[in-house]
């Protein structure tokens, strides 16, 4: 590259340029598939794969529909059954092309270190980085912050506030999400997986306020979780909730929105995503 | 063959697998006479800059790697290393390149995030390790330092300013982005420097 080239790029005027372009960091949509016992627990009919239960068969569908990222969520109950996930997530490596995480159950060091090794790209940690905080920092200096990404549960109170919430939603904490949010950054979470109780299952959007707080005030990735019903809740979620990532399961699983459709929208209404 | 280098930093397995996927074998191996002998090199890695020169000097990697005369592809911290300089821990890094590595600075003003992760486009490609892919395509990408442009500069992203998003000098490749997380853009690309000849 030429001198020229590179002054010229350099140029702050530019560099202004490039806003609004439609280029740049892409928003990402993020499918995100339940587990249980090494199966996806929701098993849909999709006429072009055989299994619809088996989540690499899934996974693959929906890496070739234009999704970003992938999220598995395991909900299996027992240690002894927990082996299979790794075995899975050996098979989804191999298997595609896309970033994915996961979640579900990791509460230690070594946890991490075998699905890391096994091909995860990120997992995703919630209760019990909750209960012991110098988790994220273990993992942040084992493995770099950029597989780190804290899942939040949270609920809108009464009070008006957002509190965190632990064991899947059951257990109700007094500590506000964004003083959480912040703290888990500062120890090394390198994402933010948001997911709001008060609007997930509802199919009425996003929860916005919560997000674009967190959004606003974190340095790092927000990805906001819970209520998808339409595609302009996405572009809400983007636009208003300044959230830098989208997932979503039901609607996607029901195939009510295709991925593809959806991201042709959100760029028509000047959201860069990645066609 | 392809040798796919072992050291101590993370993310070799995945390389692996796209290999796999688009029919090469490859070995991840730090034995010197297998990585001199392999048709290609692939030089991966996520992790700190320092900590890995330092164990690539400790086992005299460091000089194997520059000598080296087949196509060799840094990823990641693999371009990063490949460059003079990084400012990740004051580390003199390769030197195959000249450019040097930065971390990335946030103007007050903006609302951009470090770690730069997600997919970011990348365009005015000058290799023929871009031959296929079209300007603007997007590619998967996790740093918090980069490479500036410069002479060896042959793809641009613009995430805050714009940087090298590969480079390439004499028999010496790299990308900044993962090509083997990064769908079917990233596997033309593999596929791209499994041709060169």
């Amino acid at each position: 590259m030429s001198q020229e080239i590179i002054n010229e790029l350099n140029d702050p005027s530019f560099q202004n340029s490039l806003n609004g372009t439609g280029r740049g960091l892409a928003k990402r949509i993020i499918p995100c598939l339940d587990i249980k016992d090494g199966r996806t627990v929701k098993g849909i009919n999709f006429e072009s794969i055989r299994d619809a239960g088996d989540p690499v068969e899934l996974a693959i569908l929906y890496s070739d529909n234009g999704a970003d990222e992938l999220v598995f969520l395991d909900i299996t109950a027992t240690i002894e059954k927990r082996k299979t996930l790794v075995e899975l997530v050996k098979r989804i490596a191999a298997n595609i092309n896309i970033p994915f995480t996961v979640g579900g159950g990791i509460s230690s060091v070594e946890d991490v270190s075998l699905l890391l090794q096994n091909g995860a790209d990120k997992v995703s940690v919630n209760t019990a980085a909750f209960k012991n905080p110098s988790l994220l920092k273990q993992l942040s200096s084992e493995f770099g912050s950029q597989c780190v990404v804290l899942a939040i549960d949270t609920k809108k109170e009464s009070d008006g506030e957002w509190y965190v919430y632990l064991n899947g939603g059951r257990t109700k904490t007094e500590i506000k999400t964004i003083q959480w949010a912040k703290e888990a950054v500062a120890l090394g979470a390198g994402e933010i997986l948001l997911t709001s109780m008060n609007n997930d299952g509802t199919k009425n959007g996003f929860a916005l306020d919560i997000t674009s707080e967190l959004s606003s005030s974190l340095p790092v990735p927000v990805i906001a979780s819970g209520g998808a019903g339409s595609m302009e809740h996405f572009k809400e979620v983007f636009n208003t909730g300044k959230a830098d990532a989208a997932l979503a399961a039901s609607i996607f699983h029901y195939k009510e929105i295709e991925i593809q459709a959806l991201k042709k929208y959100l760029s028509v209404n000047n959201i860069s995503v990645r066609l | 063959m392809v040798a796919i280098i072992k050291y101590n930093a993370g993310n070799v397995q995945s390389v692996q697998y796209a290999l796999q996927r688009i029919g090469v074998d490859s070995i991840v191996t730090d034995d010197k006479a297998t990585i001199e002998s392999a048709d290609k090199v692939i030089f991966p890695g996520v992790g700190h800059a320092n900590a890995a020169m330092q164990y690539l000097r400790e086992r005299q990697l460091d000089q194997l790697i520059i000598s080296l005369q087949q196509p060799v592809l840094g990823i990641c911290l693999g371009l990063q290393l490949m460059c003079k300089y990084s400012e990740e821990g004051n580390t003199d890094c390769l030197g195959i390149f000249d450019e040097k590595v930065k971390l990335f600075s946030t103007p007050s003003t903006t609302v951009h995030k470090i770690p730069h992760i997600g997919w970011n486009n990348i365009y005015d490609y000058h290799s023929k390790l871009f031959t296929g892919v079209n300007d603007n395509e997007f590619v998967y990408t996790v740093h918090s330092y980069y490479a500036a442009l410069g002479a060896a500069t042959i793809a641009t992203t613009d995430y805050i300013i714009p940087y090298s998003a590969a480079l390439e000098k004499d028999n010496f490749y790299a990308v900044q982005f993962h090509p083997e997380k990064s769908g079917k853009v990233g596997e033309q690309i593999l596929k791209n420097f499994i041709n060169i000849s």
